[in-house]
């Protein structure tokens, strides 16, 4: 452990008497209950220097996309756009409240209505909502609005198909709408099995509401044969559920409608560049096609009628994601499947995917999910000589998956030592021991966003590692060694928590 | 660590070593490996029962929480209170200290459903 890197408490920075800031006295004593009042109260006292340093020097030890690489495989680390936050200042959204009525809110909601126009186009599909307030809730949201549609048509289908390679959401999501979940598993080649898709789906007969599946998959790969297998899915009366989290490889280059998805949430934190986590806001919007437009959860922004009617020759032919303002309203769809939370989502990320999409336009998409999947290629060919490849033959679209399984088998270096490595070369780990298919994952994510000095750093990075993994593993197995505490030790954290000091 | 061949076990990596008309119940060297660190376990306690090849129990690790399998049916006569205190057992000695219950077995045929030493580690093997 190394002590001297580690930014003291306040506490431990305080010392008697000192003082930040010195206050007036007040005036006038309130009228609190003797009983109530306390001599002591143990407040920090610091000098404001100090307080300022301390904070800064917090910040400092911050890791984040605004300091360094983040090659998180699944998550989609890429630039948050400045531009973003300034449009999002602005005062005319800033200062909206949810409680206006519509008719003082025509912005925010053409806003809304855009958004969700243009989601629905970029996946081929006819509606959205931008409700839910994560992917997870969106994912919750997807399997409510199946389940809503299929008792409305008269089917109870209890079960829910998920490959064995699916983010733990998928299956979770699923037992929490009150499914049953049943697995399948990928070909070598990591495309779904159509032979074990066929029997499962037999197997469960009609009682198969739904499958989930990621498209690309969590391999990092674009399964071939998916219009198969929503074939084979639509054949026994189920729907296709689309898990967006990998929507960052195709974007602008084909539409997960065309390819037989009935339902897709979407991560605007991934492929739209919003802030990611920190327990901060999220969004989870879904789509849909036709048949599951009603289910969709309240509220939903639409084009009021008499408005669009009014407006009609104003919008003298422009693209018609951009209708004309003051006719947009908040409804509940007929047969909704209701709320997900107050008001009208997270507005403020939804404002910034919003800005970011028209920032960049069909053309800068189309560009972005180019430039990711051509990192992640280039990141692949220049590692796959040091780290064993999940799947060797395959170009893959906008992660690298590799494994650890040659590391271990030479000096007993695991995925997890490596992670913890290239923390010493200044990088955050990638994604590691998922997808869990994959023995010793590591699955690489660059996003279009780093140049390709960067990227190239990060490799010359990885390469370093696997040389020390041949000349001093111990180096490797003990890291790391330049952070400001060393290897945790997560088991004893996990069996003897200490969650106050 | 070799396998040891007085038990049998089960295609979900756990072990059952009968002792009279008891069992012991554990997890393999290949799953306490698999699995990693463990943390904390959930055991069926002593009075409940348990039948072959039905869940049991979990078992979390510092990687994921992972669900239990007895390899055979019967009433739970004792489930190991050590782990409370040190789940650690279960990687340290999975054959020995780190068991997880004992029961009363009732099917004898049910052994026959079982994996001998030689026959799971071939599994494992297969496994890749």
């Amino acid at each position: 452990m190394n002590d001297n890197r580690l930014e003291p408490t306040l506490h431990e920075l305080s010392r008697p008497g000192r003082v930040a800031v010195t206050m007036p006295a007040p005036s006038r004593r309130a009228n609190i209950p003797p009983e109530l009042l306390r001599d002591e109260l143990r407040l920090p006292e610091i000098s404001q220097l100090d307080v300022v340093r301390h904070y800064t020097r917090l910040s400092q030890l911050n890791y984040s996309i605004d300091t360094q690489m983040y090659p998180l495989g699944s998550c989609t680390m890429k630039l948050n756009p400045k531009v973003n936050d300034a449009i999002t200042a602005m005062p005319g959204f800033a200062d909206a409240h949810p409680m206006q009525t519509a008719d003082q809110s025509q912005g925010s909601l053409a806003v809304m209505h855009g958004l969700q126009r243009i989601l629905a186009e970029i996946t081929g599909m006819d509606d959205a909502s931008l409700a839910p307030l994560a992917g997870a809730q969106g994912e919750l949201a997807g399997v409510l609005v199946i389940k809503a549609y299929l008792e409305s048509i008269g089917e109870k289908r209890t079960t829910i198909v998920v490959p064995d390679s699916a983010h733990g959401t998928n299956p979770a999501t699923a037992a929490m709408a009150g499914f049953n979940v049943v697995a399948v598993q990928p070909q070598p080649d990591g495309d779904m099995d159509l032979e074990h898709l066929r029997e499962a789906l037999e197997e469960h007969g009609p009682t198969v509401a739904a499958l989930m599946i990621t498209q690309p998959s969590t391999l990092g790969l674009f399964d071939r044969n998916i219009v198969q297998v929503a074939k084979v899915v639509h054949g026994h009366g189920a729907l296709m559920y689309g898990d967006g989290a990998n929507l960052n490889a195709i974007t602008g280059q084909v539409k997960p409608g065309d390819l037989g998805f009935d339902v897709m949430h979407i991560n605007l934190h991934k492929t739209f560049s919003q802030p990611h986590g920190g327990g901060g806001p999220g969004a989870g919007p879904i789509v849909v096609k036709e048949h599951l437009v009603p289910f969709l959860p309240s509220p939903h922004v639409v084009l009021d009628a008499g408005g669009s009617t009014l407006e009609a020759g104003s919008n003298r032919g422009s693209s018609n994601l951009h209708p004309p303002a003051s006719s947009f309203a908040l409804v509940d769809p007929p047969f909704s499947i209701g709320r997900l939370g107050a008001f009208h989502g997270n507005f403020a990320v939804l404002l910034r995917a919003y800005a970011y999409i028209s920032s960049l336009g069909g053309e800068g998409l189309r560009a972005m999910s180019e430039a990711a999947v051509l990192n992640a290629n280039y990141i692949r060919a220049r590692l796959r000589d040091a780290y064993y490849l999940a799947h060797e033959e395959r170009t893959c679209m906008h992660e690298a998956l590799f494994s650890a399984k040659k590391q271990k088998a030479q000096a007993g270096v695991k995925a997890l030592d490596i992670a913890k490595r290239l923390i010493d070369y200044g990088y955050h780990p990638p994604t590691m021991y998922f997808p869990l298919v994959v023995d010793e994952a590591l699955l690489i994510e660059p996003t279009e966003s780093e140049s390709k000095e960067t990227v190239d750093a990060f490799c010359d990075a990885m390469l370093a590692i696997a040389r020390e993994v041949e000349t001093d593993p111990e180096l490797v197995r003990t890291a790391p060694h330049t952070a400001p505490l060393g290897r945790l030790d997560e088991a004893t954290a996990a069996r003897k928590p200490k969650l106050r000091w | 660590m070799p396998t040891p061949d007085d038990r049998r076990y089960s295609k979900e990596h756990e072990w059952l070593k009968a002792d009279g008309d008891e069992g012991s119940i554990g997890i393999t060297e290949y799953a306490q490996e698999q699995l990693g660190d463990i943390v904390y376990v959930d055991l069926p306690e002593a009075g409940s029962s348990v039948a072959q090849f039905e869940k049991m129990g979990e078992i979390e690790s510092v990687k994921a929480v992972s669900e239990l399998f007895s390899p055979a049916g019967g009433e739970v006569t004792a489930s190991n209170a050590a782990l409370v205190e040190k789940p650690e057992l279960v990687n340290t000695d999975p054959y020995g200290e780190g068991w997880l219950i004992r029961i009363k077995t009732g099917d004898t045929a049910e052994a026959d459903k079982l994996m001998s030493a030689a026959d799971y580690d071939a599994f494992v093997q297969g496994l890749g």
